[in-house]
């Protein structure tokens, strides 16, 4: 297939609507507030990094992205380390109860997070984890997990069964077998699956929110504080989300090119 | 191809389970308890029945107007939604180069809205969309359209469906775009050979490949444009009135807002049961297509 020319205006011309408020966003990040409010203006005439220099240097900023960072990487390894031997034994075997049970952790991620916002802030409060990261990391558990065995089931299948078989034949115990040869042949799907989870979690803000108050305030609660205490400040939002944007970008530079391939091998 | 039966691995999924049931089933089953029982404030709560429910379901009573409302109009948004989604997903993915050095840095950039979190999604639509300083809200004022998010109904549902669209079509695209990837060339070649048009080759070709991944891009779709919450609550805040006040919005003001639990818990069962029926229906048509299309 060649991509002709006119599907190559038409790509032009999608990116550039999308590239628009993610633009106006930046724009706004270095505009002074004065300038943001006097109308409108397609790029800014005193640009200025101060915003950035402020939230990169503020102790709550930066506690604010230290807490978002550990519990997307907590819940990440979490769900990406469960998941593992529950999409090979799907992938690999029949036993009672399978369809039903991938559909029921499918339905987890059915769950509007309403739902679940209060009787998980009384579980966690029981606990004693409100208020922590755990609390976070785990309670994002519940869409990620599932949605972490959907992918990984996918490439699981990608690898010939025969490998298993000539591995047991070769006299490899399972857990040998699976760490050694088995884990790298899906380094891809891991890559991928990891990439999916750091993002839903990483942009997921009701349940991070209510499962916090004071000492693990994700960058969405910083936000809202910020302007619930100072004003509408909008061009220290900008500036806080554009630098919302950054760790996901470096993420998928990494898996852009594994990426496409992780749900087309994913079964339903 | 069939699978060993082996009930052994069932121990490969019991860490799954365990994480899965302590965040989902406990928590239901708290939701569940609220559903039946009434509170006189100071944590005494009583049995309440199915009153809740049928309260709930009946859309005579205040609470059954709100949520009969809320349904309907979270109903129209999806299939809105997922109208525009899936069309333009799928036309975006066939404009997408195949190879070469544009393809890694075309999809970050296609990607990256979704990698935005949700609340700075609507900070950034929350200005865009203003007809003073905003360049959405401002070409379409200068285009003579009366557009105003906060005073105007649709005004206010255009500027959802567009950012739900903005948001997410780049799924449906990563989706497809894999999916025709997917795609053999000898299956190009026969159709050049026949020497098929653009349109047959799409027709018969690859929108039929196609159909595992759209499944998956469907029912993803639906189930967050179904469960839509921090748009509507930072972009309109479900006004103006309760044009744009969707299922969890709507949930959430009940919940935390009035602290109805009674009520809250019965909505969310209502709500979650009425996702997973349409899901598992669209999941049961789906899986019989694909047994069909195997024999």
């Amino acid at each position: 297939m060649h991509a002709s020319r006119l599907s190559r205006v038409f790509l032009i011309v999608y990116l550039i609507v999308l590239m628009l408020p993610i633009y106006w966003l930046i724009n706004m990040s270095l505009k002074t507030n004065t300038d943001i409010v006097s109308g409108l203006g397609f790029y800014p005439k005193h640009p200025t990094f101060a915003k950035y220099l402020f939230i990169l240097t503020d102790p709550t900023w930066q506690h604010g992205f230290g807490v978002s960072l550990t519990f997307v990487a907590i819940n990440t390894l979490i769900s990406v380390t469960v998941a593992l031997p529950a999409a090979y034994a799907f992938n690999r075997y029949a036993f009672v109860g399978d369809k039903h049970l991938f559909f029921w952790l499918l339905s987890n991620q059915m769950a509007p997070a309403a739902v679940y916002a209060m009787p998980f802030f009384n579980l966690y409060y029981a606990l004693g984890l409100f208020d922590t990261v755990w609390a976070v990391a785990l309670a994002h558990c519940v869409f990620n997990v599932p949605l972490a065995v959907w992918i990984l089931e996918g490439f699981v299948g990608g690898v010939p069964r025969e490998i298993d078989e000539t591995a047991a034949i070769d006299g490899y115990s399972f857990p040998h077998f699976f760490i050694k040869i088995f884990l790298p042949l899906i380094a891809n799907g891991i890559g991928v699956t990891a990439f999916f989870c750091f993002m839903f979690s990483w942009v997921e803000q009701l349940l991070a929110m209510t499962l916090t108050s004071s000492h693990a305030l994700p960058i969405p609660a910083v936000m809202t504080q910020a302007y619930a205490l100072e004003g509408m400040d909008w061009s220290l939002l900008a500036a806080a989300g554009v630098l919302t944007m950054i760790p996901g970008a470096i993420v998928i530079w990494f898996v852009r090119n594994h990426i496409a391939k992780g749900f087309a091998l994913g079964r339903v | 191809m069939s699978k060993p039966i082996n009930n052994r691995a069932w121990f490969f999924v019991l860490p799954v389970l365990g994480f899965v049931m302590f965040s989902a089933i406990i928590p239901m089953m708290t939701v569940v308890n609220y559903s039946v029982q009434d509170t006189m404030g100071s944590n005494q709560f009583f049995w309440n029945g199915d009153q809740w429910f049928r309260d709930l379901l009946n859309p005579t009573t205040e609470i059954g107007a709100r949520f009969a409302g809320a349904l309907g109009r979270n109903l129209t948004f999806s299939l809105v939604a997922l109208l525009i989604e899936v069309p333009l997903g799928i036309g975006m993915a066939l404009c997408l180069p195949r190879q070469g050095w544009t393809v890694g840095f075309v999809l970050v950039l296609i990607a990256l809205p979704m990698l935005i979190p949700w609340n700075v999604v609507g900070t950034i639509w929350q200005i865009f969309a203003r007809a003073d300083i905003g360049l959405f809200g401002a070409t379409l004022v200068g285009m003579g359209i009366p557009y105003n998010v906060t005073q105007d109904p649709t005004s206010a549902w255009v500027t959802i469906v567009v950012i739900d669209a903005w948001h997410w079509t780049p799924l449906v695209i990563l989706l497809s775009y894999a999916g025709l990837r997917a795609i053999p060339d000898a299956y190009y070649q026969a159709a050049r050979i026949d020497s098929a048009s653009r349109w047959a080759i799409f027709t018969n070709v690859e929108l039929p490949k196609l159909h595992k991944v759209l499944v998956i891009a469907v029912l993803l779709r639906f189930m967050q444009t179904f469960m839509i919450y921090t748009e509507p609550f930072v972009v309109t805040g479900g006004g103006p009135g309760s044009s744009t006040t969707f299922l969890a919005i709507d949930l959430v003001k009940i919940a935390l807002g009035q602290v109805d639990l009674g009520n809250a818990a019965a909505m969310s069962l209502v709500y979650n049961l009425i996702t997973l029926t349409i899901c598992w229906i669209f999941y049961t048509i789906m899986t019989q297509m694909d047994k069909r299309g195997a024999e």
